[in-house]
Formats: C-alpha cells, sequence, structure tokens
C-alpha cells in the first residue's frame, strides 16, 4: 500500500494489523528432542488445544510458516540446518525458544557436541523454561509472545529492525496487570 | 493374527521387478533424495540420504549424529545420582524404563537390593513408561501412513497415563524417581484404583487402534511384505524387542534373565509374528501394549505394604567393579554397562540403546523399496532420536 | 524363592547379602572351560561372578578368530555392542577444578578391569547365545602407539555402525572396515571425545560447584542433610 514502507502507518491500521497477526499465527513443524512431544501434546492433544489461540500447526514447510518453536537441544551438527531454515521463513517471522537445551544448553551445558543456547544462532523471541516445559507454559509463551506482537511497530519491522521493534517495557506492564502483581517501572 | 499370503509376497517382488524392467528401458537416471533431518514423518532429526532410481531405492543411509548429546562423556563427570537424571532422556517418551537398568547396575555393583514394595512399584512404572510409550507409536504409526485420526487418540489416552505417572512422580516425563536402593517416595493415596480405571481406558484404546488402523485394507496393502527380516540377519544385527519377535525369535527380556523386578510374579505371554515384515512388528507391539496393562492389572493387586528405600549411605560412593544391565525397554533391549572406580561417579559407562542396533538394519534393508516404503519400515522399527544418538 | 533360569536351572543371585556359602554357576563354569579349550593360546584372562556375568581377554592378533570361534562353535549369535574402555583416569578429575589456581597434578597410572588389561585402551563386544539367553563380554587390549584391531563386520553384520562410532570416539582402527565414516560427530570434528585426555571445555572455563544440596531420604531427618552440605562446602576435589 505504500504507507507501510514510507513509514507513515496510522495507529489503527496498525493495531489491526497485528490483532490479525498476533491471532493468525501458523506454527512451523518441528520438534527436536523430548520438548517436542511437550509440543506435540500442546498443538495435537485434544486437552492443551492450541488452535483455540488461533495458532494453526499444519505447515510442514518454513516457507508457510510464521513461528517456529525451537523445541530440544540443539547440536553443533544440527545448527547450520536451523540457520537455514530460518532463513527460509519469510517475514514477519518469530521464535520461541522451548525448553532450557533451548535456551541455554541445559542439562547438556557441558557437553562438546551441543550449541549453549539456539540464541547463538537465531534471534529469539520468548524463552520458555522448563526441562520439558509443561504444555500449559507453552501456551503462556504464546500468549505473551500474542501481547508482544500486538505492541510491534509495523514500520521498523517493514525496515528490518525486527525484534528490537518490539517494546518491552510496554510488554512488562501489561504482563504484570495480567497477572495480577504490580510492576516498578524504572 | 493372519499370516502374510504368498500371493501378496509374490505381488509386491513382480512390481518391483516390473519397474526395474521399465527403469532400466527408459534408461534413467539416479537421483539422490534428502529426507530431513527436517521432515514430519521421521521421529526427530533423522537424516536418511537415498539414491534413487526412478521410483526404486538403490542405496539408502540413514545420517545420524543431529541429536548426539555425548552422554557417555558426561557421565564420566557427574555423580550417580546426577546420572539417573541425564539418562532419563535418551528414550523421552518411556523416560522411567531408561533409569531401571542403569539403576539396577549401580545396586549390583554396591550389592544392595531394594525393597519388595519398591521392586513392585519400580515393576509397574516399567510398564506404564512402556505404555505411554507404544501408544504414541501407534498413534504415529497412523499419521505416517496419511491416517491423521490415530494420533489424537494417542495424544489424549497418553494423557491419563502421563497423569498418572506425574501423580506418583511428580513430573510427566523424565521422572527422576528411581534411586540407588529403591525409589524416592512412596505412591500417592487412590493411585492404585485410579491406575486400574486407567488401565480400562487404554485396553478399549487398543481395540479402537487395532479396528480403525490394523482392519484397514491400506494399512494391510502398505505394510504385507513390506521390509521383511529374516531371523538370522535380525540376531546378526542385534535387533531387539518388538523387532526381534516379529521375525519369530522368542526372546524377551523380562522373562529369559533374573533381575530384582517382579515380572515373574505375574502371568503374562510373550507375543512373537513369523513373518518378519513391517505388518508384523507394528501388530506385536500392539499385542505387547495390552499385555501390559494385564501385567499392570495384576500387579497392582500385589504391592506388599514395607519400606520404598533400602539402607544406603547418604553419599553413594559404589564400589569398583563392572557391572552390565539390560532390561526389555520399551524400544528392545537398553543396557548399561557401568565401570566403576569408588569415586562418587561412573568411571565409564557405555549405552546400549537398542534404536542404534534397529537402524543399523536400515542401509541393509532399504534396498530395492519404493520411496513412500522408506517411511513406512521406519515407522515400524520404531526408533528414538536420543535412543539412536545419544 | 530363589529365580528360576528359563532351561529350569535354579541360580542364586551372587548380590545377596544372606547367602554365606560360596554360590557355584555350573553352566557357566562349564562355558568357560569349552570356550578355553577351543580359543587355546588366544586366550589370555577371564574372570567369573556366578550368577552373574563372565568376561573373558583374548589375544589382539587373534580377535577376529577368537569371536568367530564363539559364533560357530559356541552358538553366541546375538550381536549386543562393540564400544572400547579408556582405562587412564582423566587429567581433568570431575572438571570440577578452579581456573584460578594452577592444575593439580593427578595420577594417571592405568589400572584395568575385570580379565585384566596390559594397555590403556581396549574393545570389548557382547555377545549373547539366542537359545540359552548367557552371555559373555569378551576384551582386548589395543597398542598404545597406533591403537588398530580387526574389524569383525565380516562375521557380524551389525558390527558396523559399533565400529564407526567407536572409531570417531576412541581414534581406534579397525582393519578391515572399509568406510570408517564419522558416525556421530561433524566431518571437521577434531579429536577423540571419549579419550580421557580430551577436556570438556565448558568445565575448564567454569566449574561445576559440587554437590550443594542434597535432598532428604524418605524418612531420613533434616539434622543429617544439613551435615551433607557441611561437608561438600569443606570438600576438596575428591579425584585423586
Amino acid at each position: 500500500m505504500g504507507l507501510v514502507d514510507r513509514g507513515r502507518l496510522p495507529k489503527p491500521l496498525t493495531t489491526l494489523f497485528n490483532l490479525g497477526r498476533s491471532y493468525s499465527l501458523w506454527v512451523y513443524q518441528w520438534g527436536l528432542a523430548c520438548c517436542a512431544i511437550e509440543m506435540g501434546a500442546a498443538f495435537g492433544s485434544p486437552r492443551y488445544d492450541v488452535m483455540r489461540l488461533g495458532v494453526i500447526p499444519l505447515p510442514a514447510s518454513p516457507r508457510q510458516a510464521d513461528l517456529v518453536v525451537i523445541s530440544g537441544t540443539v547440536t553443533d551438527k544440527m545448527a547450520p540446518v536451523i540457520r537455514r531454515l530460518y532463513e527460509q521463513m519469510p517475514e514477519p517471522k518469530y521464535v520461541i525458544s522451548m525448553g532450557s537445551c533451548a535456551n541455554c544448553g541445559g542439562p547438556y551445558w557441558d557437553s562438546y557436541s551441543v550449541t549453549k543456547g539456539v540464541d547463538q544462532i537465531i534471534p529469539v523471541d520468548v524463552y520458555v523454561p522448563g526441562c520439558p516445559p509443561r504444555p500449559e507454559a507453552l501456551l503462556e509463551g504464546i500468549v505473551l509472545l500474542q501481547q508482544r506482537i500486538k505492541n510491534e511497530d509495523m514500520g521498523a519491522r517493514w525496515r528490518g529492525e525486527g525484534t528490537k521493534s518490539m517494546d518491552a517495557s510496554v510488554d512488562a506492564a501489561e504482563i504484570a496487570e495480567r497477572r495480577g502483581e504490580t510492576v516498578v517501572v524504572q | 493374527m493372519t499370516m502374510l499370503g504368498d500371493r501378496q509376497q509374490l505381488s509386491y517382488i513382480a512390481s518391483q521387478a516390473a519397474d526395474a524392467r521399465l527403469n532400466l528401458e527408459l534408461e534413467t537416471e539416479g537421483m539422490t533424495l534428502n529426507i530431513g533431518p527436517q521432515h514430519p514423518a521421521t521421529h526427530g532429526t533423522l537424516r536418511i540420504i537415498a539414491r534413487l532410481d526412478g521410483e526404486q531405492v538403490v542405496w539408502a543411509e540413514p545420517a545420524c549424529g543431529y541429536m548426539h548429546r555425548g552422554y557417555e562423556k558426561l557421565t564420566e563427570v557427574r555423580t550417580f545420582p546426577q546420572v539417573t537424571t541425564l539418562v532419563n532422556r535418551i528414550d523421552w517418551l518411556g523416560s522411567f524404563a531408561n533409569e531401571v537398568p542403569f539403576i539396577l547396575a549401580a545396586e549390583k555393583l554396591m550389592g544392595v537390593e531394594a525393597p519388595t514394595r519398591a521392586q513392585y512399584i519400580r515393576t509397574i512404572l516399567f510398564e506404564l513408561s512402556r505404555i505411554a510409550n507404544v501408544s504414541l507409536f501407534l498413534g504415529d504409526l497412523g499419521v505416517q501412513l496419511g491416517a491423521i485420526t490415530p494420533v489424537f487418540l494417542a495424544f489424549r489416552d497418553r494423557e491419563y497415563v502421563l497423569n498418572l505417572i506425574e501423580s506418583a512422580t511428580g513430573g510427566r516425563f523424565h521422572p527422576n524417581f528411581d534411586r540407588i536402593g529403591g525409589l524416592k517416595d512412596d505412591l500417592p493415596a487412590g493411585w492404585i484404583d485410579e491406575t486400574r480405571a486407567v488401565m480400562k481406558k487404554l485396553r478399549s484404546f487398543c481395540d479402537q487402534i487395532e479396528d480403525l488402523l490394523f482392519g484397514n485394507e491400506i494399512f494391510q496393502s502398505r505394510t504385507r511384505g513390506i521390509g521383511v527380516i529374516p531371523r538370522d540377519v535380525a540376531l546378526q544385527y542385534g535387533l531387539s524387542g518388538a523387532n526381534l519377535r516379529a521375525s519369530g525369535v522368542d526372546w524377551d527380556l523380562r522373562r529369559d534373565q533374573t533381575l530384582p523386578m517382579v515380572w515373574d510374579k505375574a502371568d503374562w505371554k510373550v507375543w512373537t509374528h513369523p513373518d518378519g515384515d513391517s505388518f508384523a512388528r507394528c501388530w506385536v507391539r500392539l499385542q505387547e501394549t495390552r499385555e501390559s496393562t494385564k501385567i499392570v492389572d495384576q500387579l497392582l493387586g500385589a504391592i506388599p505394604s514395607g519400606p520404598v528405600m533400602a539402607k544406603v549411605p547418604k553419599i553413594i560412593k559404589v564400589p569398583e567393579g563392572e557391572a552390565w544391565v539390560s532390561t526389555e525397554n520399551p524400544l528392545g533391549e537398553m543396557g548399561y554397562y557401568v565401570v566403576s572406580r569408588g569415586d562418587l561417579g561412573p568411571f565409564r559407562v557405555k549405552i546400549r540403546s537398542a534404536s542404534f542396533n534397529n537402524i543399523s538394519i536400515t542401509p541393509w534393508l532399504l534396498r530395492g523399496v519404493y520411496v513412500p516404503d522408506i517411511v513406512t519400515i521406519l515407522a515400524s522399527l520404531y526408533f528414538i532420536l536420543g535412543d539412536i544418538d545419544r | 524363592m530363589p529365580p528360576k533360569s528359563p532351561n529350569g536351572e535354579v541360580r542364586q543371585l551372587s548380590s545377596s547379602s544372606e547367602t554365606t556359602t560360596p554360590v557355584v554357576d555350573l553352566e557357566r563354569e562349564q562355558m568357560l572351560e569349552a570356550i578355553e579349550l577351543s580359543l587355546g593360546d588366544a586366550f589370555v584372562d577371564s574372570h567369573l561372578k556366578p550368577g552373574d556375568d563372565l568376561w573373558i581377554r583374548v589375544r589382539t592378533d587373534s580377535w577376529l578368530g577368537s569371536v568367530q570361534k564363539l559364533r560357530d562353535h559356541h552358538s553366541f549369535d546375538y550381536f549386543g555392542f562393540l564400544s572400547a574402555i579408556d582405562w587412564m583416569p582423566s587429567p581433568y578429575g570431575r572438571g570440577e577444578d578452579d581456573p584460578t589456581e594452577p592444575a593439580p597434578v593427578r595420577d594417571t597410572t592405568i589400572r584395568s578391569g575385570y580379565a585384566g588389561g596390559d594397555t590403556r585402551m581396549q574393545v570389548f563386544i557382547r555377545l549373547v547365545n539366542s537359545k540359552t539367553h548367557l552371555g559373555i563380554t569378551v576384551k582386548v587390549d589395543v597398542a598404545d602407539s597406533s591403537p588398530s584391531v580387526e574389524s569383525l563386520i565380516t562375521i557380524f553384520a551389525g558390527a558396523n555402525w559399533h565400529e564407526r562410532e567407536t572409531h570417531e570416539m576412541f581414534g581406534i582402527d579397525f582393519v578391515g572396515h572399509n568406510d570408517l565414516r564419522n558416525m556421530y560427530l561433524p566431518v571437521d570434528f577434531e579429536g577423540h571425545p571419549l579419550r580421557k585426555d580430551f577436556p570438556l571445555l565448558a568445565r575448564m572455563v567454569k566449574p561445576w560447584p559440587g554437590i550443594v544440596d542434597v535432598e532428604p531420604l524418605p524418612g531420613g531427618d533434616e539434622e543429617d542433610s544439613a551435615e551433607v552440605k557441611a561437608s561438600a562446602q569443606s570438600k576438596d576435589s575428591d579425584a585423586s
């Protein structure tokens, strides 16, 4: 439309697009290790149904996905594969790092063949801790991601500023409000 | 139990021969197809490099190592209780079953035996992890052949078993419940009745899958006669578990060796199948799951009262020695060769994982099959990547 | 009640602490005698744990011949696994050294396990008889200077992958195996990880703090765990 690349976006339009984008995330079907089973339980099991959040776990190809959940240990042999698959995803794309292996190497922090955290390779938006995190924890991670997307600056993202366009202080306030806590603004 | 008909086998061989003749006439060039490491059909990060001639595979070879986490090196710098935590994550679907052979090996070296109540609970949790593991296999089997419904049934019914394991051990997966000398804790109140109810549900799940999947003629034509493994080849490659029993070898480590576990207190049957094809392997696993539910029911009625932990020192130092213990895990024979030097942790642990041997047969097995059969054969061999790559 | 083996013979578990009489394992003793006879001077040493397991060690240059005899004459037709052990104690201990202190000197004398050993590394293999379900562990020494041993792929096809893995982890060459590619590690990986002198770099940079808390055993007292905490904090590196 020309508005986005000129950087002049009216607020209602951004809100509308962000709302639409956050509630129609398509998750790329990819699991590495044990966390993949909990991810499968979150996506495929009727109990922790993820489709009610608008997240559809159908695409098996990165070319049609918005979101990838790196679930499981990232080894040094697998790292270039992850990078290539991440680059095959079209913008705007989001990454959730699930489990302690993907966050920081996890129980294999001292291994000779494990990459200590997937954020060494690709930028991560949300970290979900746990070994493995319960499916409910992954769902909370997805809800947090949706909050971030709703506060996203589309112009900045179009210009390629990626995750820096998400305003962290706004997230903290919203998250705290949702949880009923008080937040100290610095 | 119906056996593979000669007619079905001959028709498959005839179609392969016809295809090969056509490839020769058309002078097709070979193509190298790379399946994985990301692929919805592989159980994780397995990469298969297949050289094709038309639709037929000339040779295929799995490239492993995408999930290699260096377990054997890590165990050398961990203490014995820490190794239990680590070892849970090898076969990540039936996690409790991974801890048991290691704990038994350490107990063998220390000369302690867990009290009887702990042995009963260990065996029950072991069988529950087998049921959790194989019920996912039955669901996944459908997905890999193109039937999407069974996987939802599998995940739904698996949740019941995971709830049971969670209420007893605190973790759905990776319970880390076994300790040298017994278990961490006793069972919660009401667990036994709940387990009985869940076993009924699992039996009806097995019946549903049998009707839905095994009775389906598409399933039958896609699995009968595909990937036949003769008995002597299975022994040479060290296949184990249902893969071995489906080739007609009557061998079940629960029955054929003496361990401080209580499988001999229940009355159960070992299932074999003479065909050795993909259908046989899937069928044997289904029957074994049902049999596991019966074992659990019988053992539940017979748990004695008593302590769940033997007298062991607070800081465990296992005396010097070497021990080998292997058990009939959900995937096959899993064993630990533990070398100890009287230290806080092991000197060397060799982890013999079932899937490594099970998948080592694929270069031999996948010659001459069609491309969709690669997925069928791998689905029927059933592996977990953590088990192959450790 | 003592457990019964599948062919009806009563076996005692040697780990039971109540038995005072020595346990006799006729089946394994007869097997050991027959093996010693047929292997002749290829047989070097053995260790029998009654009711438990049997270990034998054979001469390095007769590795292939011995395993073939075990398969053909003694019906050990099931291939369990093949791997290696590096008997040198690790010069890095348990990876708990403080990187700011000078590295402690550790005792690295080589002490072998069951059935003895004369070299730093040994290849061992587990075979099982599929009829009687008795297993045997066979060890063989591997020369220190250029470790190599014959490949078993002509006898057991399943040894292929196991030998590849042992080669990349220990650096042992298998003569006759024409395809010793890396199994698990990337192609450009340097070093052989499972050798004891291969350090885990993450532990070199940031040492593991040691045991910091021990959960009390069921039925144990709270004071015991506090005692352990105190002793853990004052303990030095215990790998000496």
